[in-house]
């Protein structure tokens, strides 16, 4: 598995980026940690003509907190994530999710920002994010923008993220009862499904609560019908029976031969029950 | 098309012009003939190609050599010093931990890193640090126990 032939740059600064990104053309991409590109490269999925190496920009790298928002450069490898004590303190589910990416070898090279961007739709970040509602920040040659993760996922490894694009950080607010709880693939350890949640609950009640999922259709999506139903609940038994069966909406569950449709359908009931069982814990 | 790295490997220093789309493990086995890091599965899944980039374990699998420019890479080959063995490797023979031994170099690396973090983790902490290794002869028993040994020993 040798991948075709490319040019390597690197870029120090994230205008020479954008810069060697103009001149490559439509044939250029950036690459930082590789654990998404560099398997697709080999299977020549992928076939960049010019890899331009994002990885030694300054400034994206690190983990803060302000104003009630975490702030996760885009180079923060999915080992920092998990053992990040801001994040492991301010938002547990997020922590718990990038913990079980893959194993520890990928962990140590795997960035949030690669992972978001390359949209795999067994990868877990995208339904964590959803759920614990976080935007997406972009930069490119013609300035910043940021959107919200529940739009950002639209397809089969694809974005609202423009060629040019770089995930320079992911911003999530402040979310105690969060979790995520996954069916990992025994091989791959992607995720057959993976269902984050963030929980708002006051005395006994779910004054709010949201719902991604990640693993079981196309992309990662949020799912509202559930959240309707628990919405100003109890949590009682049968209203999160009724949840769970609804997780799966009415969207169409990948079928291959990892899991078929039906499987999963059962599986996103499964982990959402197990993400508000350990959420209504944090709480 | 090719590139210039300069990278250290076990304490040496290396300065190489090669392919870009060379895999870093390809470059480390032909190009180094540093052959105790292996090739399994080739799609990071088995962890029989882990070495460590930087102090932390990585495949060299899903890696390009050139990615590794300005790196410290330490493979199998440099865990031994001034002829000890390392604690896991001591481990690994007291205890049985191999029988064709194909993945014991990745097993290894992985289990290092993972002492180097915890220097006393409980059965689950190894089971669960070794996730992304693959042995297919052991039953992964002997393999616990060789971490345990080097963990009790350190």
């Amino acid at each position: 598995m040798i991948a075709y032939k490319f040019d390597y740059k690197v870029a120090n600064s994230i205008e020479e980026a954008f810069s060697m990104l103009s001149s490559a053309g439509d044939a250029g991409s950036f690459i930082s940690g590789g654990h998404s590109l560099v398997p697709a490269m080999k299977l020549r999925l992928a076939e960049p003509e010019t890899l331009i190496d994002i990885s030694k920009i300054p400034g994206m790298s690190g983990v803060a907190i302000e104003d009630g928002f975490i702030t996760i450069g885009g180079l923060v490898t999915h080992a920092e994530v998990a053992s990040s004590y801001i994040i492991k303190e301010s938002c547990p589910g997020l922590a718990e999710c990038a913990g079980v990416i893959g194993d520890a070898q990928v962990r140590n090279k795997g960035t949030i920002g690669g992972n978001v961007a390359h949209a795999d739709p067994g990868s877990d970040y995208p339904g964590a994010l959803i759920a614990f509602g976080a935007t997406i920040c972009l930069s490119s040659s013609e300035g910043s923008r940021e959107i919200a993760a529940e739009n950002f996922f639209t397809g089969l490894f694809d974005t609202a993220k423009e060629q040019g694009e770089i995930v320079t950080a992911v911003k999530v607010p402040v979310a105690s009862s969060s979790a995520y709880a996954k069916f990992p693939n025994p091989a791959s350890r992607y995720a057959v499904v993976g269902v984050g949640v963030a929980l708002n609950m006051e005395n006994s009640t779910c004054q709010s609560i949201i719902i991604g999922v990640t693993g079981a259709a196309d992309h990662a999506y949020r799912a509202k019908e559930s959240e309707s139903i628990l919405n100003g609940s109890e949590l009682e038994e049968n209203n999160i029976e009724k949840a769970a069966s609804a997780v799966s909406e009415s969207k169409e569950m990948m079928n291959d031969l990892v899991a078929s449709a039906d499987y999963r359908t059962h599986l996103c009931g499964v982990m959402l029950k197990r993400a508000i069982a350990k959420a209504k814990y944090r709480s | 098309m090719s590139f210039t790295i300069n990278l250290t490997v076990n304490g040496v220093n290396y300065n190489d012009v090669i392919d870009t789309r060379v895999l870093l493990v390809d470059y480390l086995r032909e190009k180094l003939e540093l052959t105790g890091t292996h090739v399994g599965c080739d799609t990071s899944s088995c962890g029989s190609c882990t070495i460590h980039l930087d102090g932390k374990a990585m495949k060299s699998c899903t890696m390009f050599a050139v990615q590794a420019d300005g790196a410290d890479i330490t493979t199998i080959e440099g865990m031994c010093q001034n002829g000890e063995l390392h604690p896991l490797q001591e481990g690994f023979k007291e205890e049985h931990g191999l029988q064709c031994g194909f993945c014991t170099p990745g097993m290894i690396m992985t289990a290092a890193d993972l002492l180097k973090n915890n220097s006393k983790p409980s059965e689950e902490e190894i089971r669960c640090g070794l996730d992304g290794n693959f042995c297919r002869c052991t039953g992964y028993q002997n393999i616990v126990k060789a971490v345990q040994y080097a963990a009790d020993k350190s």
